[in-house]
């Protein structure tokens, strides 16, 4: 049996559309099926071409293309909202969530490919509770 | 080496994981497997009544069956888990993934593999997404690399 895997692509990138990418996939004439989304592009086929196809694709935006594997095939007629009537598909939220850190993600990336180390943050500690007992009073007094 | 992500639908920690050379392991492998094998038992996910039967591993019989229906799931991703990297109380683990029964039992399991491990938060700023990438990425290269899959 062959390994076939489905794969996503989500796409934060200020120079690149799911359109752009498409069209790459489909110059490489490799036998998988590409479904273009909101978010990205949805690849399913054989593991080790839709590997290949993704490294390709991820070229033209090195840190706005992430990439995760998914368990359903695109337009799976078990997922796919068409035929479940409507509504947010299960692990859109989960996308939708970590689609709002990308862009901080992205710079991460390009900072630590420069070579760029971040400075260690204080841990915040947790207030005493002496202290607070203190404030409370303080805070009665005051009234 | 094969890294065990929480949560483990995570976009984030899957990608940057493969990015640095090693094997994520994410739910979603799992559920494909199911929903690939012959012959649709129990749609959406093909979780039949034999799953439960799984979960008694992690699990006693009185804990609801959707704890153990999961934990067979979860069962081959912390069975072949080489390290880890675990978000603290992610926003998501309310909503898709689920129970959150079984998301304490697993960082519980997990722990008590006592295996290398990296504990984070999910950045809100720059400055805390680069300390996360960074800390991510030395993690990952203190670690032996994935081997190649045929």
């Amino acid at each position: 049996m062959t390994d076939t895997v489905t794969k996503m692509a989500v796409i934060n990138s200020t120079k690149v559309l799911p359109s752009d990418v498409i069209i790459k996939l489909y110059e490489s004439n490799a036998d998988v099926t590409i479904k273009e989304t909101c978010f990205g592009v949805i690849v399913s086929g054989e593991r080790k071409a839709v590997d290949e196809l993704l490294s390709t694709a991820r070229k033209m935006d090195p840190y706005g293309i992430f990439i995760k594997e998914r368990g359903f095939a695109p337009g799976d007629v078990i997922r796919c909202r068409a035929t479940r009537r409507g509504g947010a598909r299960p692990g859109f939220h989960t996308l939708e969530t970590e689609d709002k850190i990308l862009p901080h993600i992205a710079q991460a990336l390009k900072a630590l490919d420069k070579g760029e180390v971040p400075e260690k943050k204080k841990q915040k500690k947790k207030l005493d509770i002496e202290k607070f007992k203190q404030i409370i009073e303080e805070a009665e007094v005051s009234e | 080496m094969k890294i065990f992500i929480y949560p483990t639908n995570s976009l984030i920690l899957s990608d940057l994981v493969a990015r640095f050379g090693h094997e994520p392991l994410a739910i979603m492998q799992e559920i494909s497997k199911k929903i690939k094998t012959g012959g649709l038992d129990s749609p959406p996910l093909n979780i039949t009544p034999e799953d439960p039967k799984f979960g008694l591993k992690y699990a006693a019989v009185e804990v609801p069956s959707g704890v153990r229906g999961r934990m067979s799931l979860f069962d081959p991703l912390l069975t072949q888990a080489g390290a880890a990297i675990i978000v603290r109380d992610p926003v998501i683990s309310f909503g898709c993934m689920g129970c959150a029964r079984t998301n304490e039992l697993v960082n519980f399991l997990i722990r008590a593999k006592k295996i290398p491990m990296l504990e984070l938060d999910y950045p809100v700023s720059e400055e805390d997404a680069r300390e996360f990438v960074f800390r991510i990425s030395e993690f990952l290269k203190s670690l032996k690399p994935a081997e190649e899959k045929e």
